[in-house]
């Protein structure tokens, strides 16, 4: 072949390459209504934890204890961006959204992988990313909602990945930014700020899902005048922190949201004297004007970074002799708390460590834990405090099983840590924690013999059923259960994806990926085939507790190479 | 004097008495200065960025020989323009033995002195800390977002942590007993996006 018609060959050739590889626009996609939010169709998973209550919980039941072991991979596909995948593959009728670090979006074919379109964020070359990551996206109608780390939030058609709007929610040159995926309630998209490392004022905000106008702007700091402004000092209301960054569950029944909050700013509690409501709380909202019906705050004054911005599992509990229609948060600040939805507002049932603390002393009839000042940073004084500031159980999410009634917590056992507290002037977009970052420690407790903990708990009896324990890894990545009485998560250092079983927590199957899991496991079914889906992409903080162990735990695992891939398994039949 | 000022005359005015920023009106922030946001240039001098003597120029014995850097930024001595009107302006400036720098690095200092980007490469955080390398016992800049590590005596080579690549070194020199820019930026400043 002459080199002048190869060439053209290869034009052609390549041609057909990139058409075929992106395929869209999407055909026949199906409208996401009110009803279908509320009552999902059991092959999809269109909200964060697939249902609004959050549970993470699946009824797909083609995969189980008796076929797991058969799990195979059916297709994979590299996103191209490295850092902490966090984000659960959304699913719609066969459509799969996968959202990633750097704020792509990508639209694929659930049953084969095949690619329809791709949407890249273009962001400022000044962007100052401490997470950089992305949790997903919301659906509406024939939209889809990306939350940015550049503070935007952008409406996207989802059948060919353009643009519909895009509004500017915050100045992410002051430390604002959006890493969570929005939630959406009757054509309204809630999102809540990060940026609590910056000396912001957290609040969250509902956008009209059709224009991207904004219809209401709850502060999760309450300005003068307010119920609550005096538990505050000052001035300190205006840069006390108090994001909210993770997505909030949704009562149907009640039409009430409720979004969990972070910690005061800055970290230690002598820089802002009170008990610093509404941070480290749940908030309970009116999804129509944003106003607070109530609130529960699960520690006062935090000092340790706790933030509390995974949303409560919504879950009908019999205790006591009675049905509890119960609030069930495992926190970052070590204590496993179950609340109860009253008509008159949030109110404590009960709570117990989940792992150990030396922090809290006891919890007072009302829900209040008392701590112990010896374990309670302070300006100029090192403190050592467990577990450590990365909690007993960080932002990635439990999950509840409606068959075997059990909570399962990815929990992190005996890392305790410390800092130094000092007085720092804030500057604008700066980090501001009250601390110097390099001082800051994660120490394993002397004699432990395992970090990571998979547990699985009856948030009725307050009895821990079992648990797995992972010798050289924490545990940090989001849980799954499905009807197949599995439990999915990865979240280790080994680049395993695991599967347990729900009832006995014997480790059933397990699949090494191409880096660590921190993103969340989904259950999905196309044609009548189901599929299990997951990230795997290390990253942000899961990698800063690795990097911290190094040198710490003889034998650490510590080759976790980063880059996203889209991992999609099915039953070898 | 700076009440309701032009626009030019409230730069001149700046610029010529260092003062009435702060409180002029309109206000004209520093950033918005012609020139604060282009990268540094050959001939411009390093001024302290933070502390008590922000904004004086920094000179060689200024700095503490094996560290820890000092944050700056590049001044326009034409002008008098400080080039913070992006963050990716910022500066490392370390003062090192000579002998310990590769030849490469070597031939970017001035005397012993080496400058660097102050921000990470990975995903934009700034470098804030000086210490111990996870790999060694020599010390080394460090992001705390996410724990990269970067060697100023082998041309900010990553030693540790997931970013992709060195950080961009400023070639340095002295001019009047003052640091100054001998170069650009060798390589680009801040994080790259996938493609």
């Amino acid at each position: 072949m002459a080199l002048k018609q190869w060439l053209l060959s290869g034009l052609l050739a390549s041609t057909c390459l990139v058409s075929v590889a992106a395929a869209g626009p999407i055909e026949n996609y199906s409208p996401v209504t009110t009803e279908r939010l509320k009552n999902p169709e059991p092959g999809n998973w269109m909200h964060y934890r697939r249902t609004y209550d959050g549970q993470g919980y699946s009824t797909l039941d083609q995969i189980n204890t008796s076929n797991v072991k058969n799990l195979v991979p059916v297709w994979t596909f590299s996103t191209g961006v490295v850092e902490g995948h966090q984000a659960p593959p959304i699913i719609n009728n066969g459509v799969m959204f996968v959202s990633t670090p750097e704020g792509q979006v990508i639209a694929l074919n659930a049953k084969t992988g095949d690619e329809y379109w791709r949407y890249k964020r273009q962001l400022p070359e000044d962007l100052f990313q401490l997470h950089p990551t992305n949790r997903g996206v919301g659906l509406w109608e024939d939209k889809l909602y990306l939350a940015t780390t550049d503070d935007h939030l952008v409406a996207l058609d989802a059948k060919t990945g353009k643009v519909v709007w895009d509004t500017k929610v915050q100045d992410y040159k002051k430390g604002q930014y959006l890493t969570l995926m929005p939630l959406v309630v009757d054509g309204k998209v809630i999102v809540g700020g990060s940026g609590g490392e910056f000396g912001i004022r957290g609040y969250i905000v509902a956008y009209d899902a059709n224009t991207g106008k904004e219809l209401w702007r709850t502060f999760t700091i309450p300005g003068p005048g307010e119920p609550g402004h005096d538990t505050w000092s000052g001035d300190d209301w205006k840069t006390g922190g108090a994001p909210a960054w993770m997505t909030g569950t949704y009562d149907v029944d009640t039409r009430t949201v409720y979004w969990g909050t972070g910690n005061a700013a800055p970290w230690p509690g002598e820089t802002h004297p009170g008990d610093n409501l509404y941070s480290t709380s749940v908030l309970a909202l009116d999804p129509d004007s944003g106003k607070m019906k109530s609130y529960f705050q699960y520690h006062q004054n935090d000092s340790w970074d706790w933030d509390e911005v995974d949303a409560p599992m919504l879950i009908d509990l019999q205790r006591d002799g009675r049905t509890i229609k119960s609030l069930v948060h495992p926190g970052r600040n070590a204590i496993f708390w179950v609340l109860e939805r009253k008509p008159e507002g949030i109110k404590y049932v009960a709570g117990w460590p989940f792992v150990y603390t030396n922090v809290w002393k006891s919890i007072d009839p009302n829900g209040k834990p008392i701590a112990d000042p010896a374990h309670k940073p302070g300006i100029g004084k090192r403190v050592e405090f467990c577990p450590s500031l990365w909690g007993g159980k960080d932002w990635p999410s439990a999950a509840y099983s409606q068959k075997t009634g059990l909570v399962y917590v990815p929990a992190n056992e005996n890392f305790c840590g410390g800092f130094t507290g000092e007085k720092v002037p804030l500057v604008a977009g700066k980090l501001w924690l009250g601390t110097k970052p390099e001082d800051i420690g994660l120490t394993p407790r002397p004699g432990a013999t395992h970090f990571g903990e998979l547990q699985a708990w009856d948030p009725a009896t307050g009895k821990k059923v079992w648990s797995h324990n992972f010798p050289k890894s924490q545990l940090f990545g989001s849980v799954t259960a499905t009807a197949g009485d599995l439990i999915f998560v990865g979240g280790t250092n080994d680049r395993m994806f695991r599967a347990f079983h729900a009832k006995t927590g014997e480790l059933l199957w397990e699949q090494k990926t191409n880096s660590g899991i921190v993103g969340m496991p989904i259950a999905y079914e196309v044609d009548g085939t189901q599929y299990i889906a997951v990230q795997s992409g290390w990253g942000v903080d899961a990698q800063r507790i690795q990097d911290a162990l190094v040198g710490k735990v003889p034998g650490l695992e510590n080759n976790v190479p980063q880059g996203g891939v889209v991992w999609v398994f099915a039953v070898k039949k | 004097m700076c009440q309701d000022p032009t626009r030019r005359a409230l730069i001149l005015t700046a610029l010529a008495t260092g003062a009435c920023l702060a409180s002029a009106r309109p206000s004209i922030a520093e950033e918005d200065l012609p020139g604060s946001s282009e990268r540094p240039q050959k001939g411009d001098v390093l001024v302290f960025a933070e502390g008590d003597r922000a904004g004086e120029v920094i000179k060689p014995q200024d700095l503490q020989a094996g560290g820890p850097p000092v944050r700056a930024w590049p001044k326009d001595p034409k002008t008098s323009v400080v080039r913070k009107g992006s963050r990716l302006n910022e500066i490392l400036v370390v003062k090192l033995e000579p002998a310990e720098l590769d030849e490469e690095t070597r031939s970017r200092a001035a005397g012993g002195v080496v400058a660097y980007s102050a921000i990470c490469v990975h995903t934009g955080c700034p470098i804030t800390a000086w210490v111990k390398a996870a790999g060694g016992d020599k010390d080394v800049f460090k992001c705390v977002c996410h724990n990269s590590e970067y060697d100023p005596r082998q041309s900010a080579q990553v030693v540790f942590g997931p970013a992709p690549r060195r950080l961009p070194a400023l070639p340095l020199a002295t001019d009047d007993g003052s640091l100054t820019v001998a170069a650009a930026f060798i390589g680009k400043v801040g994080a790259q996006q996938a493609r």
